[in-house]
């Protein structure tokens, strides 16, 4: 019997492994969407948490990765629906990039703040394709939504932070 | 003409919010664990798995269904022999 039969029928020993192998990839995904270390890793627990739940619905013969990551992205949804009141960036994040120094603070707090004031289905999604760059195709796949609702949902989430920097008295193709 | 026009507007868009968000929110850089979720994992299952006193979670909204079917039931005990005859 393989890893993943062993995991579907119970196996605590099997699930550990499953744990072993793939934890840093789940935390990896999960931190892209929440942006916050303490949180990625207690989701990351809740992922397994789930997982292991649900092994008996689990066939051995499909992606254990792919379901894994489908189960991550709906503990950060549930997170980011339960949680929208940070409007700041945790400070222990490292940037990738640099800001640039002329974007004046002001105007990143307004972005954050638009940002945290979109719906939570759509601050997932802009945060993977807008931010991170992930392709359409994985979210779709993360998501369980077909690529082109992705997309539709992608481009909603544009109009709403245009609309919302707006008000703000931003327009980001000026401010660019 | 006009779809095109619309779609290059759209991407446009899309292009100029791409920008002006990693202005505020960069992309996460470290995505690395920087240690191993094993034991709180365990601790998770253990503190779960242990048998509780109190029933499993029911949401709010079961228990009002069941509070205003037993009200029912009490303030119209003459539906109990109907509800026998549909089930």
């Amino acid at each position: 019997m393989d890893l993943l039969e062993r995991f579907a029928s119970g196996d605590l020993e099997a699930f550990e492994a499953l744990f072993q192998q793939h934890q840093r990839e789940v935390y990896a995904w999960i931190i892209r969407i929440v942006r916050d270390s303490g949180i990625a890793e207690d989701l990351t627990v809740e992922t397994f948490w789930r997982i292991y739940r649900s092994q008996a619905r689990f066939d051995p013969a499909g992606s254990f990765q792919a379901w894994a990551r489908r189960i991550a992205t709906n503990a950060a949804l549930d997170h980011l629906r339960r949680d929208r009141r940070e409007t700041e960036l945790p400070a222990d994040l490292p940037a990738a990039v640099c800001p640039d120094s002329a974007v004046q603070h002001d105007v990143r707090r307004k972005i954050q703040q638009a940002f945290q004031l979109l719906p939570a289905k759509y601050r997932l999604l802009a945060t993977l394709a807008l931010i991170e760059d992930e392709p359409y195709n994985h979210i779709a796949a993360a998501t369980g939504l077909s690529a082109n609702l992705v997309k539709i949902r992608v481009f909603r989430a544009v109009r709403m932070l245009r609309k919302t920097l707006g008000a703000m008295g931003i327009t980001p193709g000026a401010a660019s | 003409m006009k779809p095109a026009n619309h779609r290059d507007q759209h991407s446009q868009d899309e292009r100029d919010i791409r920008g002006f968000l990693k202005e505020g929110l960069p992309p996460v850089a470290n995505t690395e664990l920087s240690r191993d979720l094993w034991p709180q994992m365990l601790e998770k299952l253990s503190r779960q798995s242990a048998p509780s006193l109190w029933p499993a979670r029911v949401p709010w909204f079961d228990w009002a269904l069941a509070a205003l079917a037993g009200a029912a039931l009490l303030v119209f005990p003459g539906i109990i022999p109907a509800l026998f005859y549909h089930f």
